[in-house]
């Protein structure tokens, strides 16, 4: 009973018994408390997957559309422009920032384009011919990266989930099938432990009782045999050996009396 | 696990590594980056078929866990095809990995490592 399975090292007292009953306790209501995270996290986690599969399709069109504009300046241009883009690039005018979201105490950072006004490094490109063609390029593929940092985010977060989803279930796991069980067989441990004590004193006690009883029974037969005795020898026999029977009865009362002082 | 603010705070830049086209297209749309002259880095890496695949790798650890001020990074699905042993194993936060398609090479979803992870969840 008390042996099946792991328990904890304690000592089998009232104290600890309270102890373990408390740890059970908390244990099952932060096992509730975690499943429920672990659903809302999931919840959660299966809405982003579907968005991220929406959204990688998305992009596949967004940017067969992009590279397309790219083609027309191209044609427009009469040249190739990307060695001078290259060259020309300095300072990044598309820039992300990253705010927070809280999912059930998840933080979830979530990317946010923004732009840094400024000088343009591609002032120049397209000066000659094909400007306006590369001004839509830059529109089409500004919105393409727009896509493309929404997606990241979405990703972003799936990562994050994923993990986090690990560990939580990890944690309710353990809980479910380590802690609690532990924890219950300590106490049935420790039940069992204390209704033993709880026996053996019981058994104790009525042992003493029935000597005692014993006890007591032999001696009350042992006087009355003598008190028959040293009246019987009275009746026929010399003071003296009268004498010395009150002193042996006497004696005798004493013992008893010393047993009842005990009992 | 969540990591704190200080991770991903100073990220503002995207980082590309693909194909010329696609390179030229996105730094129109202005995510061209060069720090500052001494040591100057482009947040960029234009790959062709001459490129070696150990430049690739390069520029891939530079972006991924060198360089602290990338938030996201953009690579061409047939490069990180290149590289695709490194881009299945990359699996943190941040930078955020992203596979786009590119003008030759239409996108393909059963490629892209984050779909597989989201298939194989879903068991499909």
């Amino acid at each position: 009973m008390s042996g099946s399975g792991a328990r904890e090292a304690v000592f089998p007292t009232r104290q600890s018994l309270g102890l373990m009953k408390s740890k059970l306790k908390g244990a099952q209501t932060g096992h509730d408390l975690l499943k429920r995270k672990s659903e809302a996290l999931t919840k959660r986690f299966r809405e982003i997957t579907r968005r991220i599969d929406e959204a990688k399709r998305k992009m596949g069109r967004v940017m067969s559309i992009a590279a397309f504009s790219l083609a027309e300046v191209t044609y427009a241009v009469g040249g190739d422009i990307g060695y001078q883009i290259q060259e020309s690039a300095k300072s990044a005018k598309f820039r992300v920032r990253t705010k927070q979201e809280n999912v059930s105490g998840v933080f979830l950072p979530q990317f946010e384009s923004f732009t840094v006004e400024g000088s343009n490094d591609f002032g120049l490109t397209g000066l000659g011919k094909g400007g306006q063609q590369v001004q839509r390029c830059r529109e089409t593929y500004a919105r393409a990266v727009e896509t493309l940092v929404e997606l990241a985010s979405l990703q972003t977060a799936f990562v994050i989930l994923d993990e986090v989803i690990k560990v939580v279930n990890r944690r309710v796991n353990a809980i479910e099938h380590v802690i609690i069980p532990r924890t219950e067989n300590t106490i049935k441990y420790i039940n069992s432990e204390l209704d033993e004590l709880d026996r053996e004193e019981f058994y104790r006690l009525k042992k003493v009782s029935g000597k005692k009883q014993r006890d007591q029974a032999a001696g009350e037969k042992e006087r009355e045999v003598a008190l028959a005795a040293a009246e019987g020898k009275e009746n026929v026999d010399l003071p003296t050996r009268a004498a010395k029977d009150t002193a042996d009865s006497e004696d005798l009362l004493g013992d008893k009396d010393n047993e009842d002082v005990i009992f | 696990m969540s990591q704190p603010a200080s991770a991903y705070k100073d990220r503002q830049f995207l980082a590309v590594i693909g194909d010329e086209d696609s390179v030229t297209g996105l730094l129109l749309a202005g995510v061209g980056h060069v720090t500052q002259p001494p040591d100057s880095q482009k947040n960029f890496l234009v790959v062709d078929a001459k490129t070696e695949t150990s430049a690739i790798e390069a520029a891939f650890d530079l972006f991924t866990t060198q360089r602290k001020d990338i938030a996201i990074l953009l690579i061409n699905q047939h490069i990180a095809e290149r590289i695709r042993h490194r881009v299945d194993t990359y699996t943190a936060a941040f930078p955020s990995l992203l596979e786009i398609p590119s003008k030759d090479h239409p996108y393909d979803p059963d490629k892209d490592s984050v779909l597989k992870r989201v298939r194989r969840l879903f068991g499909e």
